[in-house]
C-alpha cells in the first residue's frame, strides 16, 4: 500500500533535512515542473482529481484554473492553509512537523502554475514545533536556490514567508485568513469575487491547504493516472484518516481514499475501548454530520460520506461513545463554535449563543419542551446560504444530526429534567 | 516606549508584506513575546509605529484571542477545551486546576505564576485531554502528570 | 434596463444596482439594516432575504440577500415566501435576544429603524429566556450619546465613521457576540461627521445629545425643510421645534447637494436660536424704557427714512431681505457689508463663473472626480460637507478596475477589498497640514501667494498661452508638472479653491488651471467656497462693499444707517468700523442676537433667525434654496427682516400692500429688476400653492398633545397660527401624501417612521426627489471671452521679518460665529493661539504654549503659541474669527514680539 505523503515521515525522529528530502527524490517535481507550462501543471492536477483536503472537496486543479493568466497582474499570492483548527482534526500537523520540505516543494510547483511571485504558510499558533522546522526548511530552500529570485534559471521567482496566527478558528476560512494576513480582523468576504480574481491584498489568489499541496509534487512525478489509482473509492489519491475518542488506539493513518469507516475504527483504531459501545462519530471534524453504526460500512471519500448524509470534511473522525452524552458532546461543540462566532453576520453571531445557552439548559436539567423545535429552527436557519460564510452551517451540522440519530436523548433531558449521564 | 530590537523585529516583518498594517498582527506578537501582554501604553506605541490609529489596532488586537490585553501571569496554561478533549475528560484537569491552583477560566493566580485560559483544539486530539502551557505541550493528561508538569513551572 | 419577476410579476428595473435597490425603488417594503444607499453593501445583517429562483419553473428556490444580488433580466424572486418571510422574522428577534426592549426611554423611539424593521417582520413574542448581555457605555463628547446595550451589530457606525469619513477614533472590537462599538476609551469624538452617526445607527446608540437637553420625540415636532447656515454649502436639514424651542437638526436628503450627510456644524450649531441673547423687543435707546412696541417704534422711525438713507446688506440674510433693504434705500444706497477682499474675491468668482468657463459642480458633481486640486482651502474646516464628497473622490476613483472583473458598484465589501488602500490623486496646496492630507498624493505648505503661483505656473504647464510665473522657486515648477499632468490626463478633473485665505490670486490661478483644462464638454469642474450661508446672493446683487473706499465717499454722511443682520465689528477693525458708524446721525440695526454692532444702534429691531422666517439662499455653486419658518414664535417681534423692511418702506411711502408680501413676491420682484436672478422664484413655491386643495403639513400625522401642552397657562384651545406666506401649515393637517421635494417638512412614510423613509420620497434608491431636488441653478447667463481674472500673477513670497503675514486658519468650531454660540460646539471650540513654524519659534526665542505679543494694525492680542512645523516662513496662523479674535482685516500682516 503506498503512502506517500507519509512514508517519510517518522515521530520518533526528526523531519527530513533538506538533503534528506532531496536524496529521497525531494524537489524531483520542481525540476519536473519548471519544464512545464503553467497550464500544464493545472491540467495535470485537475486530471488528478485531487479535491482539497481543507474540508471542502473542491477539485483543485480546478480551482487554480480561475486564476487569470493574461500576465497583467504583478502580483499574485499562493497560501497554504496551515490553520487546522476544527475541533477534531490534527491531520496537516503531521505533515507539517513530519515533512516540512514536502510542503514547501508542493507550494512551489502550485505557485508555479498559477504564476505566483509571493506565498505564505499560514500556521496556527499552537504549532510551535511545526513553526520551528518550517522556518527551517524555507531557510534551507532558499539556500538551495529553489526559492528566491530565478529558481533553477526558469526565470520563475517566489518568496515564501511564514506567518503565524494569533487565534481563532475563523482564521481558517480561507477569505477571513486573507484578511488575516493583511493585518485585519479576521472576518470572511463575500464569494464572489473569489480570491482568485481579487485575494490578498486585492490580487489574484489561492489558498490551499497543507494535504491538498503535500499531494502536489507526487502527482506531477507520478501522473493523473497512479493518483486516481490510489483510491479505493470515488475520489482519487490517498487520505490521512484520524480518530480520536474512546478508541483502543486514537491515531492518525495515510490510508486510500474510501477506506471504510468499519476498518478505520476496527482495524486502524483498535476498536472500541472496553467498556464503550460506539454511538456515533463526526466523520470530518467538528462540523461535519454524525454517522451512526448503520454508516459502518460507508467508504470515507467526498462522495460517499455525502451520500450518507455527512461530510468527509477534514477526515479525521470524533467518536461518540454510548457513555458519553450526547446532548453535553453537541453543546462542547456549539460553545466552540459560538466562541469563534466572527461577530459578522446576524445569525451567527447571535444563533449559536442561544443554541447554546438551550443545550446547556438541557444538560442543566431546566430544558424545556419548545426548546427542541427551537434548535430545530436553528439548523435549518443557520444553514448554507443563509449565513455569511460556512461556519455557522457547519456548526449546525452535528447539532441536526444528533437531532435525528439521538432525539430520544434530547427528550429524555427533557422529561427527566436531568443529564441521564451523569 | 517600543525598545529597538522590538521596532527592528517589527520592521523586518513589514519589509515583508506590500503594506505596512499587514505586519500589525506580528507587531502585536513581538512585543506580547516579550512583555507578556499588550498593555494600553504599549498598544499606543505600537500603534504610532505601524501609523495605524489605536483604535484601528485595538479593533485587530481585541479580536483575535491569543493577543492579551490584559496581564497575564508568568505562565499561561491554555486547556484544550474542544470535543475530543471533552471526550476524554479535559473537565476533570479543569477541576483539578481549580483545586489545585485556586484559579478559573480568564483567572490568574495571586502570586501571578499562572494564568488559565480555555483553548480550541489544540490538534492533537489522538493524545487527549492536552494543554500548552507556554511554547510546551503536554498531551495524554493525568491529573498526576499535571502535578508534576505544574511544579516545572515558576 | 431589465425585467425581473417578483412574486410572479414582471417590473422593469434598472440593470447595475442590487435587488435590495430595486425592491425599494419599485415600492415594496423589504427590512435591511446594514446596507445604507450611500455606503452599499456587505452583506453582513442577513435582514434583506428573499426567495431567489433559478427560472420560472424552479419552486423550490434558495434564500438569499438582496442586497449581495445584481438585477439581471429574467430574475425571479419572492419577497413573498413564507421561508423568507420567516427567515426575516427571525433575524429580528436574534438580534433582539440582547437587545433591551427599552424603546420607552430610549431617544430613537418613534424614528427607530429598529422599531419600523420589527413590525415589518412581524416578529412580536420572545423566545430567548436566558440573560442578556451588558456593555458599559463611553463618554463620547458634548454632541453623540453612546448606549451600547441598544446595538444590533450592523456595523453601519464603523463603515461610516471610519470608512466613508476617514474618522480614525471609532471602531469595532472583540469578537463573536461580545463585538462592542466605540472609541478606545471614553472622550470626544473627532471626526467633523459625527453627528450622522446619529442617522446612520439604526437604533439608540448612537443619538444625538443636543437634542437629549430638550428631548422630543420625532412626531411630536414641528418640522419645516430648511438650509443650514453655517457655511457657504447650503446643506439640506429638516429643523423641529416643540415648545417654541428649536430642537433638532436632522439631514435632509438632496441627492445633488448633501445627500444622506451633514457635518456636525450644521447639526449641532443651531441653539443660538434659544440663547438668552436673542434680541426680544424692538429697542429705542433714546426710549426710557428701551424697549417699546411697535407703534412707538413706527412712529419713531417714521422721521428717519425720509432722509439720507443707506442700507448695508448682510451675507447670512436671506435674498428677500436683501432685496427688501434694497427695495427701501434704493440701489444707489444699498452696500454690502462684506470686507473688501471678500468682496473683491466674489466679484472675481462672479465673472469666471459668468464666462462659463469652468463647470460649477455640485457636491453630488464633485465626487465623481478622478482628479482633484485644492488650492488654499482647508475643507473640512472651512466647508465641512464639500471634504466628504472629495473624500469619496479620491476613495472611489481606483474603482473603475472593479468593472473588469465584475464587481458591481454597490457590493462595497469587495470593491475596498479589491482596491485597498490605493487612492485616486489629490494635490492639497495650503500652508498647514489639513485632513484631506492623508489622501494626498502631493501636499505643498506654502504661502497664500506662492500657492496662488503654483497654480498659475500649473495653468502655464497646461496652456503655454497662459503667462509664465517668473521668478519660481527651487522645485516649484517640478510640481507643477507633476499636476499638471496628472490634471490632464484626468477624464474629470476638479478644482477647488476658496476665499478661506483672503487672496484673490488664488482664485484667479485656480480658474486659470480650470479654464486650460478642458473646453465644451470636457470643461474642468471649479468649486468655490465662500464664506456664508448667502455670501453668493449678496454678491450677486452686485452692491460695493461698505468698506470700499469709494462706497465709503458715496455715502457721506447719512442720516440713516440701516444694517441687517450683520455685525459689522467683527469683519473689520474696531476703528474702521466706528468710523463709518460715527458718520450716520441714526443707525437701525435689525438682528436676533445682541453683539457689538447692535449696541451701537439707536434702534434694534429684533428679527427671526432661519427657524423663525422664510427665505431664499444662493449657495457657493449658485444654487438657490429655499428655506422655512419652523414655527410662529410667541414673542410677535421675531419677524422676518424683510417683513420688517417691506413695512418701513410702506411706512416712507405712506403705502399699505393690499396683500400679504410673500416671500415669493419678493424674489420674483427681485428676479424681474436682476436678470442674474432669474430662476430662483422657482426655489421658493408661491404661497397659494395647494396640493388636492390642502396646505403641506409641518407637523406629523402623530402629534399630540396639540390641545394640552399650553394648558397650564390657558385651557381654551389656541387658534393654531396661519402661514401666509408659503404653502405650509403649522398644523399636523393637510396633504398627506407626497409631499413636493422642496416642501418636505420631515421623511416619513407608513411602515417607516424613522429617516430611512427618505427613499419613498425618491424617484429610485439614491436619486432625485420625486420632481427633482430641490434648488434652482443660477448662472445661466454667460459672458463668454472675458478672461481678465486670468491676470495677476503675484511677485514671490519674501519672508519678511517685520512684517509677518498674518494666515486665517478657519476651525470648523468656533469660525462660524453662530453656531459657536451653542453650547456643546463653544466647548469643542480652540483657544485662541498664534501658529508658527519651529524655526521661527527659535528665533523668537519661544516654545509651544509661551505667550506672544502679536500686534495688527495697532492693536495687540496675546496669545500663546502653537508650532505648526509645516508653516512657511514669518507667516502666523490666527484661528480665523474666535470670538476673541473677531475684528481682524484680512489680509492682515502685523509684528511678533516675545511678550
Ligand atoms: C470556519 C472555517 C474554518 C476553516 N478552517 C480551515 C482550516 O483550518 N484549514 C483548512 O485547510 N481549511 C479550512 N477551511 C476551509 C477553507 O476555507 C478552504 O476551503 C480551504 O483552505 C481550501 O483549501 P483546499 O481547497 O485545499 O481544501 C475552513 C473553512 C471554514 C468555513
Ligand atoms: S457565519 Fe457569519 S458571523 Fe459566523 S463566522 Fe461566518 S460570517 Fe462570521
Ligand atoms: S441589508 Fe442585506 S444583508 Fe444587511
Amino acid at each position: 500500500m503506498e503512502k506517500p505523503l507519509t512514508q517519510h515521515i517518522n515521530s520518533n525522529r526528526p523531519p527530513l533535512n533538506f538533503n534528506e528530502y532531496s536524496g529521497v527524490g525531494g524537489y524531483e517535481a520542481v525540476r519536473k515542473a519548471m519544464a512545464m507550462a503553467p497550464a500544464e501543471i493545472t491540467k495535470t492536477v485537475q486530471d488528478s482529481d485531487l479535491k482539497g483536503r481543507g474540508g471542502a472537496g473542491f477539485n483543485t486543479g480546478m480551482k487554480w484554473s480561475f486564476v487569470p493568466m493574461n500576465g497583467r497582474h504583478e502580483s499574485k499570492y499562493l497560501v497554504a492553509n496551515a490553520d487546522e483548527m476544527e475541533p477534531g482534526t490534527f491531520k496537516d500537523r503531521l505533515l507539517l512537523e513530519g515533512n516540512p520540505h514536502q510542503l514547501i516543494e508542493g507550494m512551489i510547483i502550485s505557485a508555479y502554475a498559477i504564476q505566483a511571485n509571493v506565498s505564505y504558510i499560514f500556521l496556527r499558533w499552537a504549532y510551535k514545533k511545526a513553526a520551528r522546522v518550517i522556518r527551517q526548511a524555507i531557510a534551507e530552500a532558499y539556500d538551495a536556490g529553489y526559492l528566491g529570485k530565478n529558481i533553477l534559471g526558469s526565470g520563475f521567482s517566489l518568496e515564501m514567508h511564514l506567518h503565524t496566527g494569533v487565534g481563532r478558528y475563523m482564521c481558517g476560512e480561507e477569505t477571513a485568513l486573507l484578511n488575516a494576513l493583511e493585518g485585519k480582523r479576521a472576518t470572511p468576504r463575500t464569494k464572489p469575487p473569489f480570491p482568485q480574481v481579487s485575494g490578498l491584498f486585492g490580487k489574484p489568489t489561492i489558498v490551499n491547504n497543507v494535504e491538498t499541496l503535500c499531494n502536489i509534487p507526487h502527482i506531477i512525478n507520478r501522473g493523473a493516472e497512479w493518483f486516481k489509482d490510489l483510491s479505493l473509492g470515488d475520489d482519487a489519491g490517498t487520505k490521512l484518516y484520524g480518530i480520536s475518542g474512546r478508541v483502543n488506539k486514537p491515531g492518525i493513518w495515510e490510508l486510500p481514499m474510501g477506506t471504510t469507516m468499519r476498518e478505520l475504527i476496527e482495524e486502524h483504531g483498535g476498536g472500541m475501548r472496553k467498556g464503550y459501545k460506539f454511538k456515533g462519530a463526526l466523520p470530518g471534524g467538528a462540523s461535519t454530520d454524525f454517522l451512526v453504526e448503520e454508516h459502518m460500512d460507508v467508504k470515507m471519500d467526498f462522495r460517499s460520506v455525502a451520500a450518507a448524509g455527512s461530510r468527509l470534511g477534514t477526515g479525521t473522525m470524533v467518536i461518540l461513545d454510548d457513555q458519553t452524552c450526547p446532548v453535553g458532546f453537541v453543546h462542547n461543540l456549539e460553545h466552540f463554535f459560538a466562541q469563534e462566532s466572527c461577530g459578522w453576520c446576524t445569525p451567527c453571531r447571535e444563533g449559536l449563543p442561544w443554541t447554546e445557552k438551550i443545550l446547556k439548559s438541557l444538560e442543566n436539567g431546566s430544558g424545556r419542551q419548545e426548546d427542541i423545535s427551537l434548535l430545530e429552527m436553528h439548523t435549518q436557519f443557520l444553514g448554507p446560504g443563509n449565513t455569511f460564510c460556512a461556519l455557522a452551517p457547519g456548526a449546525m451540522e452535528p447539532l441536526q444530526s444528533a437531532l435525528k440519530y439521538f432525539r430520544d436523548d434530547f427528550e429524555k433531558h427533557i422529561d427527566e429534567k436531568r443529564c441521564p449521564y451523569k | 516606549m517600543l525598545t529597538p530590537e522590538e521596532i527592528e523585529e517589527i520592521e523586518h516583518e513589514a519589509a515583508l508584506v506590500p503594506v505596512r498594517r499587514a505586519a500589525c498582527i506580528e507587531a502585536l506578537k513581538i512585543v506580547q513575546q516579550r512583555r507578556g501582554y499588550i498593555s494600553d501604553e504599549s498598544l499606543r506605541d505600537i500603534a504610532e509605529h505601524m501609523g495605524m490609529s489605536v483604535e484601528d489596532l485595538d479593533s485587530v488586537a481585541t479580536f483575535y484571542n491569543l493577543v492579551f490585553r490584559r496581564p497575564v501571569g508568568r505562565n499561561v496554561i491554555l486547556l484544550c477545551d474542544s470535543i475530543s478533549c471533552y471526550v476524554m475528560g479535559y473537565e476533570k484537569i479543569y477541576e483539578y486546576i481549580r483545586e489545585r491552583l485556586q484559579i478559573g477560566f480568564g483567572e490568574t493566580t495571586r502570586d501571578g505564576r499562572f494564568t488559565l485560559l480555555p483553548n480550541c483544539c489544540l490538534g492533537t486530539c489522538d493524545h487527549a485531554p492536552a494543554l500548552m502551557i507556554n511554547n510546551e505541550l503536554y498531551r495524554d493528561l493525568t491529573t498526576e502528570r499535571l502535578n508534576e508538569i505544574l511544579t516545572e513551572y515558576k | 434596463m431589465a425585467v425581473i419577476y417578483i412574486d410572479n410579476v414582471p417590473y422593469e428595473v434598472k440593470a447595475g444596482k442590487n435587488l435590495l435597490e430595486a425592491c425599494l425603488s419599485l415600492g415594496f417594503d423589504l427590512p435591511y439594516f446594514c446596507w445604507h444607499p450611500a455606503m452599499g453593501s456587505v452583506g453582513a445583517c442577513r435582514q434583506c432575504a428573499v426567495k431567489l429562483f433559478k427560472d420560472d419553473q424552479d419552486t423550490k428556490g434558495r434564500l438569499v440577500m438582496s442586497c449581495m444580488e445584481s438585477v439581471r433580466d429574467n430574475l425571479y424572486c419572492s419577497i413573498e415566501d413564507t421561508t423568507a418571510k420567516a427567515f426575516r422574522s427571525q433575524v429580528i428577534e436574534w438580534l433582539m435576544t440582547n437587545h433591551p426592549h427599552d424603546c420607552a426611554v430610549c431617544d430613537e423611539g418613534g424614528s427607530c429603524h429598529l422599531q419600523d424593521m420589527t413590525v415589518m417582520t412581524g416578529h412580536a413574542y420572545r423566545r430567548f429566556n436566558y440573560k442578556k448581555r451588558t456593555y458599559n457605555n463611553q463618554y463620547l463628547g458634548p454632541l453623540i450619546n453612546h448606549e451600547m446595550n441598544r446595538c444590533i451589530q450592523c456595523y453601519r457606525c464603523v463603515r461610516f465613521y471610519k470608512d466613508y469619513a476617514g474618522g480614525k477614533d471609532l471602531d469595532v472590537f472583540a469578537a463573536h457576540n461580545n463585538v462592542y462599538f466605540g472609541r478606545a476609551t471614553d472622550g470626544v469624538l473627532e471626526n467633523e461627521f459625527s453627528g450622522n452617526l446619529a442617522e446612520v445607527c439604526p437604533t439608540g446608540v448612537f443619538t444625538d445629545k443636543t437634542l437629549k437637553e430638550h428631548y422630543t420625540r420625532k412626531w411630536d415636532l414641528t418640522m419645516a425643510p430648511s438650509i443650514c447656515q453655517h457655511c457657504s454649502l447650503g446643506c439640506n436639514i429638516i429643523a423641529g421645534e416643540r415648545y417654541g424651542e428649536l430642537r433638532q437638526i436632522t439631514n435632509r436628503y438632496n441627492g445633488d447637494v448633501n445627500g444622506y450627510f451633514i457635518c456636525d456644524r450644521g447639526r449641532f450649531g443651531y441653539e443660538y436660536v434659544n440663547s438668552l441673547n436673542r434680541i426680544q423687543h424692538p429697542l429705542i435707546r433714546s426710549h426710557v424704557p428701551e424697549a417699546v412696541n411697535r407703534e412707538t417704534l413706527f412712529d419713531h422711525l417714521k422721521p428717519l427714512l425720509s432722509g439720507k438713507v443707506i442700507g448695508v446688506g448682510s451675507p447670512r440674510a436671506s435674498l428677500e431681505s436683501n432685496f427688501a433693504l434694497r427695495q427701501l434705500v434704493g440701489e444707489n444706497q444699498f452696500f454690502s457689508g462684506v470686507p473688501e477682499t471678500t468682496a473683491e474675491m466674489m466679484e472675481i468668482i462672479l465673472s469666471v463663473f459668468n464666462t462659463g468657463d469652468v463647470r460649477i459642480p455640485s457636491m453630488k458633481e464633485t465626487e465623481e472626480a478622478d482628479v482633484v486640486l485644492i488650492l488654499g482651502e482647508d475643507l473640512n474646516n472651512s466647508a465641512p460637507r464639500l471634504a466628504l464628497s472629495v473624500r469619496q473622490a479620491v476613495r472611489n476613483n481606483p474603482v473603475e478596475v472593479a468593472n473588469t472583473i465584475n464587481i458591481p458598484a454597490w457590493h462595497d465589501a469587495a470593491l475596498r477589498e479589491l482596491v485597498q488602500s490605493e487612492k485616486g490623486d489629490c494635490f492639497i496646496a495650503y500652508p498647514v497640514i489639513t485632513k484631506l492630507d492623508e489622501l494626498a498624493s502631493g501636499t505643498y505648505y506654502i504661502s497664500p501667494d506662492e500657492i496662488a503661483r503654483l497654480g498659475y505656473a500649473i495653468a502655464n504647464f497646461l496652456d503655454p498661452q497662459a503667462s509664465a510665473v517668473p521668478d519660481l522657486q527651487g522645485n516649484m515648477q517640478g510640481h507643477a508638472v507633476l499636476i499638471g499632468n496628472s490634471l490632464q490626463k484626468a477624464k474629470n478633473p476638479l478644482i477647488v479653491t476658496g476665499v478661506s485665505l483672503q487672496n484673490p490670486s488664488i482664485i484667479k490661478a485656480a480658474a486659470a488651471i480650470a479654464a486650460a483644462l478642458g473646453e465644451g464638454d470636457r470643461k474642468a469642474m471649479l468649486a468655490v467656497v465662500v464664506p456664508d450661508c448667502n455670501s453668493m446672493g449678496l454678491a450677486m446683487m452686485n452692491a460695493p462693499s461698505i468698506l470700499n473706499s469709494t462706497a465709503l465717499s458715496t455715502i457721506g454722511s447719512p442720516d440713516t444707517l440701516i444694517i441687517l443682520e450683520n455685525d459689522l465689528f467683527s469683519i473689520s477693525q474696531e476703528a474702521q468700523i466706528s468710523e463709518i458708524l460715527d458718520r450716520s446721525t441714526n443707525i437701525i440695526v435689525l438682528d436676533h442676537l445682541h453683539n457689538p454692532t447692535s449696541a451701537r444702534a439707536d434702534i434694534v429691531i429684533p428679527v427671526g433667525t432661519f427657524s423663525e422666517a422664510d427665505g431664499t439662499l444662493v449657495n457657493n455653486e449658485g444654487r438657490a434654496q429655499a428655506y422655512f419658518q419652523v414655527y410662529m414664535p410667541k414673542n410677535e417681534n421675531l419677524r422676518e427682516s424683510w417683513r420688517w423692511l417691506s413695512d418701513l418702506k410702506n411706512l416712507r411711502d405712506g403705502t399699505t400692500d393690499a396683500n400679504n408680501v410673500t416671500p415669493h413676491d419678493l424674489i420674483r420682484q427681485l428676479a424681474d429688476k436682476m436678470p442674474q436672478f432669474t430662476g430662483a422664484d422657482q426655489a421658493m413655491p408661491t404661497a397659494d400653492l395647494r396640493i388636492k386643495d390642502q396646505k403641506i403639513p409641518r407637523e406629523p400625522h402623530r402629534y399630540s398633545g396639540r390641545t394640552a401642552m399650553n394648558a397650564n397657562l390657558d385651557v381654551s384651545e389656541p387658534k393654531p397660527p396661519s402661514d401666509p406666506d408659503t404653502p405650509l401649515s403649522f398644523t399636523m393637517e393637510g396633504y398627506k401624501g407626497l409631499q413636493p421635494a422642496p416642501l418636505n417638512s420631515f421623511f416619513w412614510s407608513p411602515g417607516w417612521n424613522s429617516n430611512q423613509s427618505v427613499h419613498k420620497y425618491q424617484m429610485e434608491v439614491g436619486g432625485a426627489l420625486y420632481g427633482g431636488n430641490p434648488g434652482v441653478r443660477l448662472f445661466n447667463h454667460i459672458n463668454p471671452g472675458d478672461r481678465s481674472y486670468m491676470n495677476g500673477i503675484p511677485p514671490r513670497f519674501k519672508p519678511d521679518k517685520e512684517n509677518w503675514e498674518m494666515l486665517p486658519l478657519p476651525h470648523l468650531f468656533g469660525s462660524e460665529a453662530l453656531s459657536s454660540l451653542s453650547k456643546g460646539i463653544a466647548e469643542l471650540s480652540p483657544q485662541p493661539y498664534v501658529a508658527i513654524n519651529s524655526m521661527d519659534a527659535e528665533s523668537l526665542n519661544v516654545d509651544e504654549g509661551s505667550i506672544l505679543q502679536v500686534i495688527i494694525e495697532g492693536v495687540q492680542y496675546e496669545l500663546p503659541v502653537k508650532i505648526k512645523p509645516e508653516l512657511p516662513a514669518r507667516t502666523a496662523g490666527l484661528p480665523y474669527n474666535l470670538q476673541e479674535l473677531t475684528g481682524i482685516k484680512w489680509p492682515a500682516h502685523g509684528q511678533l514680539v516675545k511678550g
